[in-house]
């Protein structure tokens, strides 16, 4: 804190015999109860400047947590890097088109397709079922269900979100299969003619369990992330709609979802995310296979945080190189999909950004 | 394309709060009606009534019987969205839908309504948007967001959007009380053009622009906060801003309360 001048202009004053408060004038701010106390308004001379100040700490400590951010980045870029290297220098077979993975061997031999192809195959899969039923649930929580219960509604689906994944892969594997397998016969029978459900079996541990537990994993967070987005809309403008004549399943289509759009892209894009990192529930419910096969019923399929949950325990030095390399090829993968999210939201900004 | 509306006993609910009590009036066809009266008195209330809209929100209801032309709006066997259609609503905040361009706002009651048809549709927003005194000033960027008009560009847009579905009757609430005196000066032009093919009604809070803009007047008020709110007087406005049959009345309009 700094002094306060006006005391010693009022020491003279006193000395002309008017008490120091009257010395103060009119003009010189609020009155304080206590007038031995410089004006709340001002009245002396301006203060200095604090040089070290809960200001000045506060905005290093935040510039510090936003450094650190990229430091970390970086940090375990130049970590999977230079580990990656020397397993891809000594891969005998190519990287990218190779159908095996024996990067342990003398002769070490691996390829990332298949692996790259399993990942987006299942999250794929896993988007296609569980959008539509978590824009429906996120829709009818927002604007159709009644309050009462509309809320515990969206609390189980929260919980659901809280479930280990563990939890689902067991599920899956132990429980979920077998309606799988039975419903993958059936397809099989009538569908086969479709090359998505032909080959002659085995089925049941296949991409289509996979992507079914997956689906079930990622509905929770694009239902309640989607909700979120529809109760935002404003509601003048869902007026404007019923007012217009639109019915309640009209006027979402015109004022609810094109509003919420670039959030319902984002929360579908983090469900993706989560599904093309899932790891042990994909490892415990597909049954490993390295080839690129559309067939999504038959045994196998593969992802690449599976591959690697499964093979680290065995891995020698190049092998675990070699796993790196593959975690990278899905680190860029779900960069290309969050670059692709963020132009597509981004188009758009003209309109968003200028509604009030 | 205008038709009458009569209202008898018409009370409106909040759940359990009574908002009007017992209303009746008759609106006559081609003609701008101003309800005016201090906040909270159902002014508001009542108008939404008169299009349904009252009923979206939750726990809100009705008494009494509102027709239009000698149809009862509220009997059970009609359509709920064809009698917003029927009847327009412009709201008090302009309210253009975010995502959508100049045209597309336009034309939204239309493709609600089922047409697709690009030659209609272009007819319809130029027709509409020329109505709403609005074409000159966006012709050249329609493909522009509607939101961002400045706000009496935006509040014409919305006159545009809903008298471009062919309404019978075009209610305003407050319609230019988020506007400066320029903007409500081209509303109250607009009123009076639109005033040859439609039934107005007009919620205001500025007593001149109902002495200037309307035909007929309503005057609500409440005893108390609480309270219902009545319909005090109903006359032609020149009545009602010289000679008002009501004490209550007079305090209003010379200011002495409210």
């Amino acid at each position: 804190m700094g002094d306060y001048p006006s005391r010693s202009v009022n020491a003279t004053a006193g000395d002309l015999g008017v008490t120091p408060r009257h010395a103060r004038g009119a003009g010189s701010g609020a009155s304080p109860s206590n007038f031995d106390e410089p004006p709340r308004g001002g009245g002396g001379a301006l203060p200095k400047k604090a040089r070290f100040s809960i200001e000045a700490g506060f905005r290093g400590l935040s510039t510090a947590s936003g450094a650190m951010v990229l430091v970390i980045i970086v940090a375990i870029a130049v970590f999977l890097i230079s580990k990656a290297i020397p397993a891809l220098q000594a891969n005998t077979g190519n990287f990218l088109t190779q159908f095996e993975w024996r990067p342990n061997e003398a002769q070490p031999s691996f390829g990332i397709a298949a692996l790259a192809f399993g990942t987006v195959l299942s999250s794929v899969i896993a988007l296609i079922v569980a959008v539509p039923i978590a824009l429906s649930i996120a829709l009818f929580l927002s604007h159709y269900a009644p309050k009462r219960l509309a809320t515990p509604l969206g609390f189980v689906i929260d919980l659901l979100a809280a479930v280990p994944s563990v939890v689902f892969g067991l599920w899956g594997r132990d429980v979920f299969q077998e309606p799988v397998r039975d419903f993958s016969i059936w397809l099989n029978k009538y569908f086969s003619w479709i090359p998505l459900f032909g080959g002659d079996g085995p089925f049941g541990q296949s991409v289509l369990l996979g992507g079914l537990v997956l689906a079930i994993m990622v509905l929770p967070i694009v239902t309640s992330l989607s909700r979120e987005v529809f109760q935002q809309t404003p509601g003048m403008n869902e007026e404007a709609a019923l007012a217009l004549g639109a019915t309640r399943w009209e006027m979402i289509r015109t004022a609810v979802l094109p509003y919420g759009k670039p959030g319902v892209i984002a929360a579908v894009m983090l469900g993706l995310g989560r599904a093309l990192g899932e790891t042990i529930a994909l490892a415990l419910t597909l049954s490993v296979a390295f080839n690129i096969s559309f067939n999504l019923i038959e045994n196998g399929g593969n992802s690449v945080a599976a591959n690697i949950a499964n093979s680290f325990a065995e891995a020698n030095d190049t092998g675990r190189g070699a796993l790196i390399a593959s975690g990278l090829v899905l680190f860029a993968i779900t960069l290309v999909v969050n670059m692709t999210a963020r132009a597509i939201i981004y188009r758009r900004r003209e309109f968003r950004d200028s509604a009030a | 394309m205008a038709k009458r509306i009569e209202a008898s006993n018409v009370s409106s609910y909040y759940g359990s709060f009574k908002a009007i009590d017992s209303v009746s009036m008759t609106v006559e066809p081609k003609t701008i009606t101003a309800l005016i009266g201090p906040s909270g008195c159902g002014k508001s209330t009542f108008l939404r009534s008169i299009n349904r809209m009252h009923e979206v929100l939750p726990n809100a209801r009705i008494e009494g019987s509102l027709t239009i032309d000698d149809q009862n709006i509220y009997d059970p066997d009609v359509d709920v969205t064809a009698v917003r259609r029927m009847i327009g609503m412009v709201f008090q905040r302009p309210n253009p839908f975010p995502t959508m361009s100049i045209y597309e706002n336009a034309v939204a009651g239309l493709k609600l309504n089922g047409v697709k048809k690009k030659s209609i549709l272009d007819e319809a927003a130029e027709k509409s948007l020329r109505s709403a005194n609005l074409w000159d000033e966006v012709k050249d960027r329609l493909d522009r967001p509607g939101a961002g008009l400045s706000g009496g560009q935006q509040q014409r847009l919305c006159i545009a959007r809903t008298i471009a579905v062919e309404p019978q009757v075009v209610l305003m609430d407050e319609p230019c009380s988020a506007l400066d005196p320029i903007s409500t000066l081209a509303i109250e032009d607009l009123m009076f053009k639109l005033k040859d093919r439609f039934t107005i009604i007009i919620v205001t809070h500025n007593m001149q622009q109902a002495a200037r803009v309307s035909d007929k007047t309503g005057f609500f008020s409440i005893d108390k906060t609480g309270d219902p709110g009545r319909l005090i007087e109903y006359d032609d406005t020149q009545k009602i801003f010289s000679n008002p049959a009501q004490k209550k009345t007079e305090d209003y309009i010379t200011g002495r309360f409210g």
